[in-house]
């Protein structure tokens, strides 16, 4: 099983701060196309190239393969500082 | 020797820069501290929220690469969260070295990777409404110095 995690305005789009699903095996790419395909919303903020990816608290890019227990966050460019 | 805390409090400037002090090997002690700028009095207030888990690895990491950069011996990075009103401080990072050119590219070093890459989001309140801060090119182009 896999948490998916949501911040800021990513989190704010969807509607959700956490997912739980079984999405290992699968690309970022492929979970975002997956993802996307739950409403206008989610495809808004889930874009490739304007969402980021971390997975076990790494940014990752679109092309890493899930594994069992990664835990998956998108958020938008960082704002801090 | 580190501090790396994320917390919603005021930052304690003074218990900082005392305990950056206290070597008497170093020569030198570099701050930077980042506030809420009102721009044309249109900001009250800020709210910062971070992804708990990785902002301290982030950090964490972001002092180890700058170890191996400088010759450096003490680090500072304390980042508040949650509101943040209109000339309070946001972010504290203070380097103590031997000599001043290691600390201040470190203390520089730190913020230019911190804007990029620790997971921190500022949500604006203004006279006229809430809205996200958008990430700025400016601070993705000041990371063309370091790599």
């Amino acid at each position: 099983m896999n948490k998916i995690i949501f911040f800021a305005q990513t989190r704010e789009l969807v509607g959700v701060d956490k997912l739980e699903l079984a999405v290992d095996q699968m690309a970022i790419s492929q979970l975002l196309e997956q993802l996307s395909l739950r409403g206008n919303k989610w495809s808004l903020a889930l874009k490739e190239k304007t969402v980021l990816c971390a997975v076990n608290q790494t940014l990752v890019n679109y092309d890493y393969i899930i594994q069992e227990d990664d835990e998956i966050a998108f958020f938008p460019p960082v704002t801090g500082g | 020797m580190n501090i790396i805390q994320v917390n919603q409090s005021p930052i304690d400037v003074n218990s900082l820069i005392t305990w950056l002090y206290e070597s008497p090997t170093d020569g030198a002690v570099v701050t930077f501290m980042g506030k809420v700028r009102s721009f044309e009095n249109q900001v009250i207030s800020l709210t910062l929220e971070h992804y708990p888990e990785m902002t301290e690895k982030v950090l964490g990491n972001i002092i180890n690469q700058a170890r191996g950069r400088w010759a450096i011996n003490r680090v500072a990075i304390v980042h508040r969260v949650g509101k943040i009103y209109a000339n309070e401080s946001i972010v504290f990072v203070g380097v103590s070295a031997a000599h001043r050119s290691d600390a201040f590219a470190t203390t520089e070093f730190i913020m230019d990777i911190l804007k990029n890459e620790a997971p921190f989001w500022k949500k604006e309140q203004t006279v006229s409404g809430q809205n996200w801060v958008k990430a700025k090119e400016s601070d993705l182009n000041a990371l063309k110095k370091w790599y």
